[in-house]
């Protein structure tokens, strides 16, 4: 029995990095930031890099709160939308070429946001990873940690929920 | 000397430089009260196609304005940080107005002050958003 040759890797891996590309850089206050994202299969990590302008107190100095806040906030929301565009991504019926052309799918909504502050945030990069709990049909529960140069030692962590986009 | 615990709180909230970035101002403090301002800007666009401010951003501003409201606290002796802080976004803020944040320490201990704060943009009868949050006390 013939199997369908796999597509070449290459044509794999454009097409997932054009599908994020266009998810993340299609947001204004992402590009602000500076948050992006790096890839490895599914798996999603945040990168903010450091810069004079995320402070938020200027005598330790240390990241502003509302910027990790936002920065957990953004990881959990494009992990989320990641994971349920990853099937179209895959079958290709989610076509990157239409994403970047600027017909970005609809994200979901935050309804609610909780964050806590584990440890203050270096004048460093930091990193962040989102775990999707529960995705239902209209509600998902996503939580997100974020860390600096120890794994193991998260600056903040949150949990948010999220109305899904209806489709249709 | 509570109008001098409000001038070093508003001196304090703009010299830092990501709530200048975000043009973040201080319309009232005061006895554990803060109200401030940010103004529509483009670069905290969330949503491109309805020009809706990104929830982040109004994180940004009730955090500020949550740690304004507790250095203005008579019984906070200096600097505080942001404990846990939990938003509930309820509608989007309307595009081009600016959002106004009005954050109260409505309770402080030694070591930790509770914070409720509630932000509007022109219409100033339905919140866009509503947080609660826990801060320390530091310096007593």
């Amino acid at each position: 029995m013939a199997r369908e040759r796999p597509e070449p890797v290459q044509v794999v891996k454009q097409r997932r990095d054009a599908a994020l590309n266009a998810l993340v850089s299609g947001v204004p206050y992402m590009t602000y930031l500076g948050v992006s994202f790096d890839r490895r299969g599914d798996e999603l990590t945040a990168l903010l890099p450091f810069d004079d302008k995320l402070i938020g107190n200027p005598f330790l100095p240390a990241i502003h709160g509302g910027v990790t806040a936002a920065f957990l906030e953004i990881t959990a929301m494009i992990t989320l939308s990641w994971s349920y565009l990853w099937p179209e991504i895959e079958s290709g019926k989610l076509d990157p070429d239409t994403l970047t052309a600027g017909s970005l799918p609809r994200l979901p909504k935050t309804i609610d946001f909780t964050v806590d502050y584990l440890r203050s945030g270096l004048p460093r990069d930091a990193y962040a990873r989102a775990r999707v709990t529960r995705s239902g049909r209209r509600y998902a529960s996503v939580h997100a940690q974020a860390w600096q140069d120890n794994r193991d030692r998260p600056i903040a962590q949150a949990t948010a929920h999220f109305l899904m986009p209806r489709e249709d | 000397m509570t109008a001098d615990k409000a001038r070093i709180a508003k001196q304090f909230i703009e010299t830092i430089p990501h709530s200048r970035e975000l043009g973040m101002r201080i319309t009232e403090i005061g006895d554990g009260l803060a109200v401030i301002a940010m103004p529509y800007d483009a670069r905290l666009i969330g949503d491109p196609e309805t020009g809706v401010i990104h929830g982040g951003a109004v994180s940004a501003l009730m955090d500020t304005c949550g740690g304004a409201a507790v250095m203005s606290h008579p019984r906070s002796p200096a600097g505080t940080a942001t404990i846990d802080l939990r938003i509930d976004y309820m509608r989007p803020a309307t595009p081009g107005q600016t959002i106004v944040a009005r954050a109260t320490c409505y309770h402080i201990t030694r070591s930790v002050a509770f914070v409720r704060a509630q932000a509007f943009d022109d219409d100033t009868d339905r919140p866009v958003a509503s947080a609660t949050g826990a801060f320390t006390v530091e310096g007593g």
